[in-house]
């Protein structure tokens, strides 16, 4: 009897195993682990996202400070509406913060940049960013260039 | 229902049989699924047998896999200048495709085979005649503790697989090349989704231990009862299962994508 109990607690210990090893991998290498610790929720509208993500980087200085939940389209003003969470270490961002969609190197990923502002009130859960820039479309860059150098040229 | 009688129609027709065979075979053992304390003991005895005893292989070849996997990425990603991205390619690689895929027909090799024999010769040696005059089912008691040890073994494997896998990356992505560990670990955090990727390979290797432990069962239960049955079952078992693995493998991926 002895053997098939050590035969019972190995088998028990093989599938702890199994559940250890799940619960370290999902909580180190997935996104499951960001979950952990609160954040709060601030709302941009920007007027085009580009190719901005759902779970895209939201950094401050370089530094990431939260990451985009959710990007809908504004039935009403028809702009892009973005809701991202920043992290609680994070609580002391001035009111008047700016964000802006920006790309990390060429083929990088595209991402919000935050810019603090000076205000003495802070950003809180629900609250609006007012300032914002869009993403930079190649196209649009490349007409405007263009029609406004041929402006330039009949004067 | 006449049987064709052409060659190209026996050679359709056998394996459609097989698989119908296979098929009723599963339907009974669930049919007669019993639960009880001393089934329990059953399937974690055969827990430790496909399962536990099976980790040396799942560890070593994790490893060696994260390893090699992580020498391929590391060379080519870095032409490209993006060797930041070596976790992330590592990470996704293992949790979607990799880990289930290779950790199921390891088990095979290495559990399913052991399985076929041991139910051909129990059958080869009369023994499941010997059970059923007990008034014994063994399909009750041979059959179901291994299809059930399979779904819970397998899955436990497959997560044991991917952490001596990671490990091998990090190894030689952090101890080797000199990598960050810090971007290491936060670009695969920042780019494997728990729900999608993690949990779908999860969900994958639970069908890969049900599959390859049913087609095991299978072979051995219908195994000819001499010597030569016995050792065409054991291959059967371990070309079947990667075939099923693999073409399975191929239908999941396509729904969770």
């Amino acid at each position: 009897m002895t053997s098939s109990h050590q035969i019972e607690f190995t088998a028990g210990l093989f599938l702890l195993l199994g559940i250890a090893a799940l619960v370290f991998l999902a909580l180190h290498a997935t996104d499951g682990g960001a979950l952990k610790g609160g954040g709060y929720r601030v709302v941009a509208e920007f007027s085009n996202v580009g190719g901005l993500k759902t779970r895209a980087n939201v950094s401050l200085g370089g530094v990431r400070v939260g990451s985009v939940e959710s990007i809908d389209l504004d039935p009403q003003t028809f702009s892009a509406r973005v809701v991202m969470v920043i992290g609680d270490r994070y609580h002391n961002l001035p009111e008047d913060t700016s964000a802006s969609v920006l790309t990390s190197g060429i083929l990088g990923d595209q991402y919000i940049g935050l810019e603090p502002g000076g205000a003495p009130d802070m950003l809180k859960e629900g609250d609006k960013i007012m300032i914002t820039q869009s993403a930079l479309v190649l196209e649009q860059l490349i007409s405007r260039f263009l029609f406004n150098s041929g402006g330039e040229q009949k004067k | 229902m006449t049987m064709p009688s052409s060659l190209g129609g026996r050679l359709l027709a056998e394996p459609i049989r097989e698989f119908g065979r296979a098929g009723i075979f599963l339907v009974t053992a669930f049919a007669r699924m019993r639960f009880g304390p001393l089934q329990l003991g059953e399937i974690l005895r055969q827990v430790y047998f496909v399962g536990a005893r099976s980790l040396v292989i799942i560890v070593i070849c994790g490893f060696f896999v994260g390893l090699v996997l992580t020498l391929q990425t590391h060379d080519t990603l870095t032409r490209f200048g993006a060797g930041d991205s070596v976790s992330t390619v590592l990470a996704l690689s293992l949790f979607r495709e990799l880990a289930p895929v290779l950790t199921a027909i390891l088990f095979a090799g290495r559990a399913g085979t052991s399985i076929t024999a041991e139910i051909g010769l129990m059958k080869a040696t009369e023994q499941l005649d010997a059970l059923d005059l007990m008034a014994i089912d063994p399909m009750e008691r041979i059959v179901q503790p291994r299809l059930l040890a399979g779904v819970l073994a397998v899955p436990a494997l497959v997560m044991v697989f991917n952490v001596t896998a990671l490990l091998g990356g990090v190894f030689f992505s952090v101890y080797l090349m000199g990598s960050d560990p810090i971007v290491f670990w936060s670009k695969m955090q920042a780019s494997v989704e728990l729900g999608k990727d993690f949990m779908g390979g999860l969900l994958k290797s639970a069908v890969f231990g049900f599959l390859v432990s049913w087609l095991a069962v299978y072979f051995g239960w219908s195994a000819k009862p001499t010597s030569e049955g016995v050792a065409l079952a054991t291959t059967q078992t371990v070309i079947t299962s990667a075939i099923a693995v693999l073409l399975m493998d191929f239908v999941l991926s396509a729904f969770m994508l």
